[in-house]
């Protein structure tokens, strides 16, 4: 098995072709994905491989189309529902939690909602406050959806594929930053996925541990170089999946390095870092060393000025901070 | 229709007994509406509702026992007394629920009919609403696209006056349901939706019309709920004569009974007999609903997630 070297947006393409070549039931429906090939490109050439019949333009009607999805699934489809961006799934919220999620509960186990929603989440730059939006948390409090939102072109193809099998509604947060990232870490072999609900330890420490997905974990990588000069060595975990969260992978590693950071680009408040901070509270009280510190975006609406938005953002500086004050390093 | 009937009434005295507890909407008054769509439909078609969903469950053939055990929130139950009143479903029968938010199964009727002519199975889904759900906008997106494509799907207005305790009058600009579709070329037509065979010759109408290609088709039913919106509504919106009314001159149980014994001439006793027949069903429906056990507690964690993961 080979490793290739490729984009996050050609790994998430390639991803989508593999497995509709895969299942014919499978299909991609969403704004632009068709004969504009993706609002950010994701889709290119899917329409001229898989015709019109399997790459389907809607309208912009996010409600209609994410609820016409969920019936798709019902019917006996593998549907893949892209948002332009997950800021505009708050107008299907209702049909992704109260249709697709709770749907399989409600009928004893009878139905069943195998689809994905995707696209990317969270603040790119400079778009404003109803465009930066990260939804890690408002659907990972959902039982009855899994949420992954992968960092590296490698997750990103290999989960993907993974949501598309999964039997469940799965929402598949990416980030449109990391979409022109290349990375060295996608494996040939189109059989090849990885399962939903584990972290992984992108670099190994000792002194601390910092957990971090998608765009952030790139930035918690490079706070724990700065930090490694400083005679810190951090652990870097990427939750990859943030339903199932993979408590395991988190609690082993601060079993190790008695201290922890969160690290997410959505507000503080009911966040994944509050999560993680109740589990080190449920399941790691003994072990911890310090309080847990998360890195949060700042309680505001996302600000359009350059300035504004960088602080309303974690950056590599916050993390550092945050990680020298759980080793009581100033 | 006099089984939906009697077991709605059975429902309603379950509920009294505290037996059936929660939300349980009756359909009462509105037989026919379901019954002559169902009598036109094919077996791979699809049908899914909102949460006034008993009577399309025993129409599409759905067993009494088991909606009875669901109400009573009972193993037994379709859903294993998860669902309740408002959830049920039958892949057997292509029920698909039994939805509780206004209006949300509309975009879901739609992508079942964009699964059907996807696999070209030759079946439609019926997507049935009230004249409350006709005001959500997702109503008008699944129109939009249904159009666009020409999904094989007929929207059923179930239009019984009220929306909850809100009347038509007081909730919709415009006088019609069935023209609401005009702007996308969506034929529509008003159906009086107390005579059952005005309903079946309607919905053959709209069936063929979507299961041809030409795309969905919009039925008004001019129905009318005897009882209130659910149990704990007392109806005061609208006066006893106005009920009483159309409960003496259009219920559409007593017009086919006319219709039964005027034109077919079957007799009385024949009517007795199937009248009591279906008293037994369900008789033995409440008597399964009462004994069926409450689900096991390890229920409560099971059918969250489905694990297997197709390789």
């Amino acid at each position: 098995m080979t490793l290739l070297s490729m984009t996050v947006r050609e790994a998430l393409r390639d991803g989508m072709a593999e497995e509709m070549r895969r299942d014919n039931t499978v299909f991609l429906m969403g704004e632009e994905v068709a004969e504009y090939n993706g609002a950010y490109k994701v889709s290119q050439g899917l329409l001229d491989e898989f015709g019109a019949k399997r790459v389907v333009d809607t309208p912009i009607t996010e409600h209609g189309f994410a609820g016409l999805g969920v019936g798709a699934a019902f019917g006996g489809l593998r549907p893949i529902i892209e948002f332009m961006t997950f800021n505009f799934s708050m107008q299907a919220i209702d049909q992704i939690i109260n249709s697709a999620a709770k749907t399989l509960y409600m009928s004893g186990g009878q139905m069943g909602c195998p689809i994905v929603f995707r696209g990317p989440n969270g603040a790119a730059s400079r778009v404003g406050a109803q465009h930066s939006h990260c939804f890690a948390s408002w659907y990972a409090h959902c039982p009855g959806l899994k949420v992954i939102s992968p960092y590296s072109a490698g997750d990103a193809k290999a989960l993907l594929k993974a949501a598309i099998r999964d039997p469940n509604p799965v929402i598949f947060l990416e980030n449109e930053l990391l979409y022109g990232v290349t990375f060295e870490d996608v494996e040939s072999d189109p059989d090849h996925i990885l399962p939903i609900g584990k972290a992984l330890i992108r670099r190994e420490g000792k002194d601390v541990t910092i957990t971090a997905f998608s765009l952030m974990v790139g930035k918690a990588l490079q706070a724990a170089d700065i930090l490694a000069e400083q005679g810190i060595e951090a652990e870097v975990i990427d939750l990859r999946t943030l339903r199932p969260l993979d408590r395991d992978t988190i609690i082993q590693s601060v079993m190790k390095t008695n201290r922890i950071v969160s690290v997410e680009e959505s507000w503080p408040f009911a966040g994944i870092g509050s999560e993680i901070a109740a589990l080190m509270m449920e399941e790691a009280f003994d072990y911890l060393d310090a309080p847990c510190v998360r890195v949060a975006g700042v309680d505001v609406p996302m600000p359009y000025a350059a300035n504004l938005e960088t602080l309303a953002l974690p950056q590599v500086e916050t993390i550092v901070e945050a990680a020298k004050k759980v080793c009581y390093r100033s | 229709m006099l089984l939906i009937r009697r077991f709605e009434e059975r429902s309603a005295q379950l509920y009294g007994m505290g037996l059936i507890a929660g939300f349980c909407h009756l359909y009462i008054g509105q037989e026919a509406v379901v019954v002559g769509i169902q009598s036109v439909l094919q077996p791979q078609d699809s049908i899914v509702t909102a949460y006034r969903d008993h009577g399309h469950m025993l129409a599409c053939g759905m067993d009494p026992k088991g909606v009875m055990a669901e109400l009573t929130g009972r193993s037994g139950g379709y859903s294993k007394g998860k669902g309740g009143s408002m959830h049920m479903f039958s892949r057997e029968k292509n029920f698909y629920g039994g939805h509780g938010i206004v209006g949300a199964q509309i975009p879901i009727g739609t992508g079942l009919a964009f699964a059907h002519r996807y696999k070209e199975d030759k079946g439609i889904c019926v997507a049935s609403m009230g004249d409350g759900a006709s005001n959500q906008g997702q109503i008008y997106e699944s129109y939009n696209m249904a159009a666009l494509w020409k999904l094989p799907v007929v929207y059923v207005i179930e239009n019984n006056q009220y929306g909850m305790g809100t009347s038509v009058a007081r909730s919709s600009a415009g006088s019609t349901y069935y023209g609401r579709g005009q702007g996308w070329g969506i034929p529509g037509e008003k159906v009086d939706g107390m005579q059952l065979l005005k309903v079946k010759e309607a919905t053959k109408r709209a069936a063929d019309h979507a299961r041809s290609g030409k795309g969905p088709y919009i039925l008004e039913m001019d129905t009318y709920r005897y009882r209130g919106h659910s149990m704990s509504d007392p109806a005061k919106y609208r006066s006893k004569e106005e009920v009483e009314g159309i409960k003496e001159t259009r219920d559409p149980i007593e017009l086919f009974k006319t219709y039964m014994t005027k034109t077919l001439k079957i007799s009385e006793d024949k009517i007795k007999e199937v009248d009591d027949e279906i008293k037994a069903v369900v008789l033995e429906a409440v008597e399964f609903s009462k004994t069926s056990p409450e689900p096991d507690v390890s229920e409560l964690y099971t059918d969250v997630l489905k694990e297997e993961v197709m390789s």
